[in-house]
């Protein structure tokens, strides 16, 4: 483990690129760089700017610098039986934070403890002028000030380069069991979305291949009390690794050559009327379609059920070319608006988010 | 009644012809009854929960539909008036104050809830529906709406999204953000817009976070989708006291680390604990310097379990004085004087004020003495109540707004206190927003170029600066203001001016 400020060095790089307008493409360890579209401009590593600044494990609250491995936190947080909750995946070794949060990924227990940006509460960046700004803190409780850490999450790097973020963490269940029944796609979704509304420990829910796995988290008690009610088989044989793999995209399912569509759906959503093989996580809100099918029919039958899809790698046969997000007008402008109010050079990953102009 | 200096952030001065045109048009595009003008009709308005701030709007509006706050917004683009939108009414910092040139636009109306969808558990509800009735109608379905912030039974939801509203659960339940999915806004422009959505991974930036807690800077709030959450089935309370606040402080921090997240986790000193125990005799330990309140919930064996435990760190801690409530009427009882804290410092000042700094937990024994000693100074008692579990401070400063002088040096006391919170790594407002109240202490939380950063983010949603302007973020011009005057540190130049 090494610590590293490189601030002095990406500012100026950065000052550089504002004054003669050249784009950069901000990287941590390239470990998600098959999302979205191709990166345009120098690229500008993050991967430097490395350590933990501090961890206050009775406050819950950890800060480090963006190009800190995620495998580093974790081991440090596992020290003091506490955890990032939603289980950011890395996709590849050496995943860094700032690249976590700036694609705003988020693994199996998100929908039951937060997704990423829940757990955000400060960042220092550098915008695309250069200016090293601090925005929210480290306390879970902060008006003060636009939410400009919870924009930056998921904001792939377009409004700023974020040099360190502080989480907030959370202790580690002291029980984890995971149960499996058999259970069609239908079925399954139905029993996810019920088994939600009830006061149980859930943290993690999965339906692939007619199978229905369901994670149970929290103190023995509370774990033991949720099997009881729920019933199906305990999952001993390698379970921990079933969500592991899930959140890693290393599930036997993921391995085939089609397309992977991430779709995103109301939760209750029905099974949706497209060829492919299924998998439907998160109590049904997301669902990963492996599938050769035309992606803007993709698109239109998701959309005409309330949700949106994603391409989110491209299979063996012909690359899916990535559209602009759908979005309306207003919403369109208000977005090249903030954009241009935190970069107006447009240098910041200009190939990604696709806004036109 | 104070009358504070507005700062000019927009081109409209009206001259009375120019008032009573802007009146006679929004009488034209809404029912009579829904465009109030007479000073008499207006008074209600004049302030909000921050009530030492007061000033009549040139009119105040109650639209019905959402097409015709489109309209209000048009017509108010059109003439360039700014626009104040108000839920009740019940914020702290005086974020719906009026301005004198401009519209208030109170959403009170809106109190329909749209649309609940028990499976997937959310609804849909307009900005005007107060924060318990959410929780009230999903309880036939065992799911409730988790921020309480404790003004639930007559904030609305509108005001919860603009302000990011807290409450005691927010520990374990997370504030407003953390329990919204969608929001309808109209925008400057008079554009509907909807952002967030059911689905998760809604395409392009997070504006759902930006917008939440934005105090009515970006967009009018016309409908909220909010998560609705499972009852827990069990909860009980723990009441510990303690000889000192740091011994009380070293208690949260120590359950904490044991990786139990309470329900619930307050403190209250002394001061608070005794004005409280006369008011509603909740049956607080009346010599002790810190009580704690510690509530737990889940299922029974799970919260019997964690009980235990619980009790064994406070025991550990130096607790002199440990009560679990045995009953549901025992565990409101425990409540009823914490939840009552407030009135019941009321009780015993003419006038309070309260603050709402947040501070990494572990600097709460410091923060707590370096308030003491500006009381002291200043002359004037703080009772401190305390979201402990999230590190939020509530300090009560008690004064007599009769006497002269005194609401101003409560105002630099407050100020100062908060400056104490920036020091230790926190903020100046955890919960009830910067509004007009905190805006000398945004210059001393946020330097110049962030200040900017944050102006430049509201031109992008409203580029006349027409949307509750003057609020929530200071001018450059202010902070320079406020950091020359700032030098003398609580001996403020010329006292006998009002400082707003």
């Amino acid at each position: 483990m090494s610590n590293r400020d490189a601030l002095s060095s990406l500012q100026a790089q950065v000052c550089k690129a504002f004054e003669t307008q050249s784009p950069l493409a901000i990287v941590g360890s390239d470990s998600k760089s098959f999302l979205g579209t191709a990166d345009e401009g120098t690229p500008l590593s993050t991967a430097g700017h490395r350590g933990v600044v501090s961890y206050e494990p009775e406050e819950l609250v950890l800060t480090a610098r963006a190009g800190t491995p995620l495998d580093e936190l974790e081991a440090l947080l596992t020290e003091k039986r506490q955890m990032l909750a939603f289980e950011p995946p890395r996709f590849a070794p050496g995943a860094t934070l700032g690249g976590t949060i700036a694609c705003g990924l988020s693994g199996p227990r998100a929908p039951y403890c937060g997704t990423a940006r829940d757990f955000v509460l400060g960042t220092r960046i550098l915008n695309g002028r250069g200016e090293y700004l601090r925005f929210g803190g480290e306390v879970m409780k902060n008006v003060a000030g636009y939410d400009i850490s919870r924009l930056m999450t998921g904001a792939c790097g377009t409004l700023g380069i974020l040099l360190e973020i502080s989480l907030k963490v959370l202790p580690m269940p002291e029980r984890e069991l995971t149960l499996v029944r058999d259970a069609s796609a239908s079925d399954a979704i139905e029993l996810m979305n019920r088994w939600a509304g009830l006061p149980i420990a859930l943290s993690a829910t999965c339906h692939t291949d007619e199978r229905l796995y369901l994670r149970l988290s929290g103190p023995e008690a509370a774990v033991g009390e949720a099997s009881k009610r729920i019933g199906g088989d305990s999952m001993v044989e390698g379970e921990n690794n079933f969500w592991l793999k899930l959140r890693e995209h290393t599930l036997e399912f993921f391995n085939r050559p089609e397309s992977l569509w991430r779709i995103s759906l109301p939760s209750a959503t029905p099974p949706l009327a497209l060829t492919g093989a299924w998998l439907t996580e998160w109590g049904g809100a997301q669902r990963w379609l492996l599938s050769d099918e035309d992606g803007a029919h993709i698109s239109e039958i998701v959309a005409k059920a309330g949700g949106h899809a994603l391409s989110f790698r491209a299979g063996s046969k012909a690359p899916e070319a990535s559209d602009p997000p759908p979005l309306s007008s207003p919403m369109l402008s208000i977005h090249r608006r903030l954009k241009q109010a935190f970069d107006p050079a447009g240098i910041l990953n200009p190939g990604r988010l696709l806004l036109g102009s | 009644m104070m009358n504070p200096t507005a700062e000019k952030a927009c081109p409209w001065d009206p001259t009375a012809a120019d008032r009573e045109h802007l009146l006679a048009e929004l009488r034209q595009c809404l029912p009579a009854d829904s465009v109030l003008g007479d000073p008499e009709a207006l008074a209600p308005y004049e302030c909000d929960g921050l009530s030492v701030y007061r000033r009549l709007p040139l009119a105040v509006v109650l639209p019905e539909t959402v097409a015709q706050v489109q309209t209000i917004m048009r017509l108010c683009a059109r003439f360039k008036v700014p626009v104040v939108a108000r839920g009740a009414g019940t914020g702290l910092s005086g974020g719906a104050l009026p301005l004198a040139d401009g519209v208030l636009l109170s959403l009170a109306k809106f109190t329909r809830i749209l649309e609940l969808n028990p499976l997937e558990r959310w609804a849909r509800v307009e900005p005007g529906v107060r924060n318990i009735v959410i929780s009230e109608t999903a309880a036939e379905y065992g799911l409730y709406y988790a921020p309480d912030p404790s003004s639930q039974i007559a904030c609305t939801i509108g005001g919860n999204v603009a302000e990011n509203s807290g409450g005691v659960h927010c520990l374990k339940y997370g504030l407003t953000v953390h329990n919204i999915l969608a929001l309808g806004i109209i925008t400057a422009e008079g554009e509907y817009i909807t952002i967030g959505g059911l689905a998760p991974h809604s395409p392009g930036y997070d504006l759902l976070a930006l917008f939440t807690g934005s105090e009515g800077m970006l967009g009018v709030i016309v409908d909220v989708t909010v998560k609705l959450l499972p009852i827990p089935e069990y909860a009980q309370v723990l009441l510990a006291g303690f000889p000192s606040l740091g011994a009380a402080g070293n208690a949260v921090g120590r359950i904490i680390a044991k990786g139990i997240i309470p329900a619930g986790l307050e403190m209250m000193d002394q001061a608070a604990t005794r004005a409280a125990e006369d008011f509603v005799h909740a049956g607080y330990p009346m010599d002790a310097a810190a009580i704690l309140l510690c509530e737990l919930d889940g299922v029974e064996a799970e919260v019997r379990a964690q009980a235990d435990s619980v009790r064994g760190i406070l025991e550990s801690c130096g607790a002199d004085h440990l009560q679990t409530a045995v009953d549901e009427s025992e565990r409101m009882r425990l409540w009823a004087g914490r939840k009552a804290a407030f009135p019941a410092v009321g009780r015993i000042s003419p006038d309070y004020y309260c603050m709402d700094g947040t501070i990494p937990r572990r600097h709460l024994a410091e923060v707590l003495e370096r308030i003491s000693q500006l009381s002291e100074e200043y002359g004037l008692p703080v009772v401190n109540v305390f979201h402990a579990g999230d590190g939020n401070l509530h300090p009560l400063i008690l004064f007599d707004a009769n006497r002269e002088g005194e609401l101003t040096q409560a105002e630099a006391l407050g100020g100062q206190i908060l400056e104490v919170c920036v020091e230790m790594g926190g903020t100046i407002t955890g919960e009830h927003g910067v509004g007009i109240e905190k805006l000398n202490q945004m210059c001393v939380q946020f330097p110049e170029a962030e200040l900017c950063q944050f102006h430049a983010v509201k031109k992008a949603f409203d580029a006349d600066g027409l949307l509750n302007p003057g609020k929530a973020v200071p001018t450059l011009h202010r902070c320079a203001e406020f950091g020359a005057m700032h030098v003398h540190r609580g001996k403020l130049p010329f006292p006998e001016l009002e400082r707003f």
